[in-house]
């Protein structure tokens, strides 16, 4: 192994991995987002909200997320969508995240007891506030963990924009094998800040987990 | 005008093929205390749960103080009616239903102050009472986790209560308690019926059902098969099915 080559290129991987961070924690903004209407309206009594959602749930679970990503970055400028490979990537890599996050919101929800609902449409109130003030409440504890899950799939799979050419821990593993040709080295390196990012965001899950289980 | 609160006619209920009201006829006058009784699974909760439409009725029809609770409308027209209805129909359930992220008086107060029928401060004052009421005073800000089964219930009636409701309907609410804890939920409850509340309860504790009730209806395998007075339905029962079904629960 060489430690010189490394003691050399790290800061370069430390500079890319901010940028895999910021492309991650959009991505998962916005897949939240998305997650939450999207997992909402999978429970709608009304079919023209719930069958569009449902379709948007399987095309994204159902297909790769390079074709999906491609799909934008490639495929999007025929139909007038141009974007730089940053915005491509927070929107791909968001919008499939959503897709997995409505189904574990929409997961966590279904699992309340359905007597909670029941009570509280007994007391008169309504279904939007039944949900707003009896069964979110409790589903958001629910969600916390399959929503990490969800995110830290989504940091790991951030690789796939390399393809497109940003500059992130992959492609910056890879620009690096090009020159030195030491592949071995190159992606321990990309693995080591890859395994730092996801143990902080781990820890971090865990540390809200708890919180919500108290309170 | 008739001072039936609540009237049924020919009510049938099916989930699937399965038909588990088969055409019930029943009157609920105002402050009278229907004790509901009969064997498992002969459909004292579906006829509880059609009442306020926790369950769509299959045929017949459901009155409550003169409106007509099953009517067939419109998705949002029907749940606004029902909205309305409900809260003149408490309903209490065997396994509580509390709200476990809320304490005993965010139970109570909810839905009050959400249908903004009063304000916090008011909510509050009138949720304290309840909470007293039901011997809970000094449990007002317990969540349900750090109550006894007989206090959630507790908590759970004065959560009810707290809608002013015309009816109460109680379903097997002794029936998940531990022996010695059935005692005060069933004291709340005949505190009620003193106070003229008028409630449906169904209960397996048939010395319960006799003391409290001024009206015993027996259903079985989704009829209603005898009803009367209690000391006549318990002491002198007519059918042979409610003869029966005395001599092996007493
Ligand atoms: N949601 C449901 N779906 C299907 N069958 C049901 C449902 N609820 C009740 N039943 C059936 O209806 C019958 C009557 O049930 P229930 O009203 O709970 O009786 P009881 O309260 O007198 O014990 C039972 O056979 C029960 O299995
Ligand atoms: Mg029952």
């Amino acid at each position: 192994m060489d430690i010189q080559l490394i003691a050399k290129v790290w800061p370069f991987f430390a500079e890319a991995a901010v940028v895999t961070v910021e492309i991650s924690v959009l991505a998962i903004l916005l897949g939240l987002s998305i997650g939450f209407a999207a997992g909402l309206g999978s429970l709608s009594h009304n079919k023209l909200i719930r069958l569009p959602v449902r379709f948007y749930v399987s095309f994204f679970r159902g297909t790769p997320a390079l074709i999906q990503l491609f799909l934008l970055y490639f495929g999007g400028p025929q139909v007038g969508i141009q974007l730089d490979p940053f915005e491509a990537g927070v929107i791909g890599l968001g919008v499939n995240i959503g897709a997995y996050m409505s189904e574990s919101i929409r997961g966590a929800i279904i699992s309340v007891d359905k007597g909670q609902t029941e009570a509280g449409r007994c007391l008169g109130l309504g279904h939007a506030q039944v949900m707003r003030k009896i069964i979110i409440p409790q589903a958001a504890r629910l969600m916390v963990r399959p929503l990490g899950v969800n995110a830290i799939a989504l940091i790991k799979g951030s690789a796939i924009v390399s393809t497109i050419s940003l500059v992130e821990l992959s492609y910056t593993a890879h620009r690096f094998i090009s020159s030195t040709y030491k592949p071995f080295e190159m992606f321990i390196l990309a693995s080591v800040f890859y395994l730092l990012i996801v143990t902080v965001f781990s820890y971090g899950v865990r540390k809200v987990d708890q919180r919500v289980a108290m309170d | 005008m008739s001072e039936n609160l609540i009237e049924i006619r020919g009510l049938k209920k099916n989930f699937g093929d399965l038909a588990v009201l088969k055409g019930i006829d029943m009157n609920i006058r105002k402050g009278q205390i229907v004790a509901l009784i009969g064997a498992s699974g002969s459909g004292k909760s579906t006829l509880l749960r059609t009442i306020n439409q926790l369950e769509e009725a299959t045929a017949g029809e459901i009155w409550f103080d003169g409106q007509l609770v099953n009517q067939d409308l419109p998705h949002r027209a029907r749940e606004k009616h029902l909205n309305q209805l409900r809260r003149e129909i408490g309903m209490v359930f065997q396994h509580f239903n509390l709200f476990p992220h809320l304490t005993a008086i965010e139970n109570v107060t909810l839905a009050p102050t959400m249908l903004k029928l009063q304000n916090k401060s008011d909510a509050l004052t009138s949720g304290k009472a309840l909470l007293d009421k039901v011997g809970l005073a000094d449990r007002i800000d317990h969540y349900p986790s750090q109550l006894s089964g007989g206090q959630k219930q507790r908590v759970a009636i004065a959560r009810s209560l707290a809608m002013s409701p015309q009816v109460m309907l109680f379903d097997e609410v002794t029936s998940a308690l531990d022996p010695e804890l059935v005692g005060e939920v069933n004291r709340v409850m005949k505190q009620l019926a003193q106070e003229h509340m008028t409630m449906i309860i169904v209960t397996h504790d048939l010395r319960f059902a006799e003391d409290v009730s001024d009206h015993v209806v027996f259903l079985a395998d989704g009829l209603v098969v005898e009803e009367g007075p209690p000391a006549q339905i318990f002491a002198d029962p007519k059918h042979e099915l409610t003869q029966s079904f005395l001599k092996q629960v007493f």
